[in-house]
């Protein structure tokens, strides 16, 4: 996923003179091409993330459109203020990147793990939250949003779907129709979620678009309020967000994500997911309660 | 644009501090030592040093000017009034529902006013990047950002500070509002000296002296940014509130307002 937003990003500097890269002393390698090829367009900033975000918006006063990017809890959680005031508050376009995703990091611990930055966010009125599972919908949604005249923080995860699906920004796909449960998969818990359900009657939804959320789609297909969500960041994340799309549908949702609990071992991030239960097992044990309750 | 400078005489400053005071107290709100504060610097800057059309603020070769310590708004209101970037009868409705003006600056509602600041900390790292922006479209403009000294105690001040100096940013002004603020909580020692380590070109000025200011911002040759320590007095030309802590978030009453404006008389 990387790569394709080197590779994305990178055309994206070459086409577009507007076009300006920040780097939080992050990715410096993966764009040491275009710093050297556009130095007064892409720079390495440093590790001073609040100033970061704030020179971006002001070069968004001036009608440059940047690209930001470091890793997610220094964007997110330290420079929180400067991302709803700057941006959010002065409606300026900007595009933050993040790697990182939730427990990526697993061995380097709890200062780097970033789990809770979609529902912090959601607090900033009109943002824009993209989460692909693949890097090639990273080109694509980046290729709709970047220049959309929004706020747009794009989540990069060090996992990944095995294969692309035909995304749209704001809009979720129908992978399949079911009726006994709706599970609704967000970004790289896809692959898990078809491989957990290959022989359930289970409606699966695959959003890469967090916010604006797409209710229609969820309305359209959930017709009993079950709902089981598969985040790739705190648990439940989501579920006041289905609530409302379902009204005045009564609802029961599961949610099978990042508990809301500091994870202090180290070790892989595919280890903490099978210890937090996001496996196959769990998933489907879930589901089998979902349906009897 | 030149206007004489008999127009920044003591007495049209006079008028607007009466406006500042008068705005305060209908509306119960403001900050008015931190706007006494900077009200001199505000009018030179507005009528002898920035390049602007109030009729077209967004004009792209203007100069452009971030109060960063967005506490002060009413006397950029004032002087944005005073310069007709909009009518001098909204002043009245200074904090209302439905005004444009509010106790922060915001810049979606308020021609002239180039970021929506209030939060202290963040003008500075903006007014860098619309420096370093302006530079990248090679637009001769300049940027002129005030801070307070409190505001002073926030990191980003310093981290702007690093990163204007590190990318040469010779369009690049910054004004800090010296009026003590600070004093109490955390001294800032030896600013000056702070920014010229940090590689800035430094002057200090009376912030209140018209000729010292205007001296102090045209342009000038250097390569590296410059910082103007302006010396101030917080609560500026009323003496019962020049320096008294009790007045900084305080609207002045009916009978306070009639003794404050019979000083400027």
């Amino acid at each position: 996923m990387r790569k394709n937003f080197a590779l994305t990003v990178s055309r994206e500097l070459s086409n577009n003179s507007s076009s300006v890269l920040l780097l939080g002393d992050i990715g410096v390698h993966a764009f040491r091409d275009s710093l050297k090829e556009f130095p007064e367009r892409v720079y390495n900033i440093g590790i001073l993330e609040q100033s970061m975000i704030s020179v971006g918006a002001g070069m968004s006063l001036e009608g440059l459109i940047p690209t930001i990017h470091t890793i997610a809890p220094f964007i997110v959680e330290r420079a929180l203020e400067q991302l709803k005031v700057d941006f959010g508050y002065q409606k300026l376009q900007g595009n933050v990147v993040t790697v990182g995703a939730s427990i990526d990091y697993a061995a380097l611990g709890c200062t780097h793990h970033c789990p809770g930055d979609v529902s912090i966010l959601l607090n900033i009125p009109d943002v824009q939250i993209v989460v692909p599972g693949h890097g090639e919908e990273f080109a694509s949604l980046y290729a709709e949003t970047s220049r959309n005249g929004e706020l747009t923080y794009t989540r990069l995860s060090e996992t990944s779907n095995s294969a692309p699906q035909k995304v749209q920004f704001g809009k979720g796909l129908l992978i399949r129709e079911g009726y006994e449960v709706t599970v609704l998969c967000v970004g790289p818990t896809l692959d898990l979620a078809l491989e957990a359900c290959a022989d359930l009657n289970v409606n699966i939804l695959y959003f890469t678009t967090v916010s604006p959320f797409d209710s229609e789609l969820l309305k359209s297909v959930c017709t009993n309020g079950k709902v089981l969500l598969m985040e790739p960041f705190y648990e439940h994340t989501l579920s006041p967000l289905i609530i409302e799309a379902l009204s005045p549908l009564s609802v029961q949702i599961k949610s099978i994500g990042i508990p809301r609990r500091f994870l202090r071992n180290y070790g892989t991030s595919a280890q903490h997911l099978n210890y937090i239960g996001l496996t196959v097992d769990n998933i489907r044990n879930t589901i089998t309660e979902l349906i009897g309750a | 644009m030149n206007i004489s400078k008999e127009m920044s005489s003591g007495l049209e400053i006079n008028s607007l501090r009466a406006q500042i005071l008068l705005m305060a107290q209908k509306s119960g709100e403001g900050h008015v030592p931190s706007s006494l504060s900077i009200l001199d610097l505000l009018w030179v800057l507005y009528t002898r040093v920035l390049t602007i059309d109030p009729s077209n603020p967004n004009l792209e070769n203007r100069d452009r000017f971030f109060l960063s310590k967005g506490h002060a708004s009413l006397a950029l209101y004032s002087v944005l009034s005073a310069r007709g970037f909009f009518p001098k009868s909204e002043l009245e409705n200074f904090c209302e529902f439905e005004s444009i003006l509010g106790g922060h600056p915001d810049r979606l509602k308020v021609p002239g006013v180039e970021a929506s600041t209030g939060s202290l900390g963040h003008g500075f790292p903006q007014a860098v990047g619309v420096a370093l922006a302006l530079k990248i479209k090679r637009n001769p403009s300049r940027v002129f950002v005030l801070i307070g000294d409190g505001e002073a105690n926030e990191g980003t001040i310093w981290e702007s500070a690093l990163l204007a100096a590190h990318h040469n940013l010779d369009n690049l002004v910054c004004i800090l509002d010296f009026n003590h603020s600070t004093d109490r909580a955390l001294k800032l020692g030896e600013i000056s000296s702070k920014f010229m380590s940090f590689n800035w070109k430094v002057k200090e000025i009376d912030g209140h002296n018209h000729e010292q200011i205007t001296k102090s911002l045209m342009p000038q040759l250097s390569s590296k940014p410059l910082f103007l320590l302006a010396h101030t007095i917080k609560g500026k030309g009323f003496s019962a509130m020049e320096n008294n802590p009790e007045w900084h978030h305080k609207a002045p009453n009916k009978e306070e307002t009639k003794t404050f404006l019979g000083e400027l008389n």
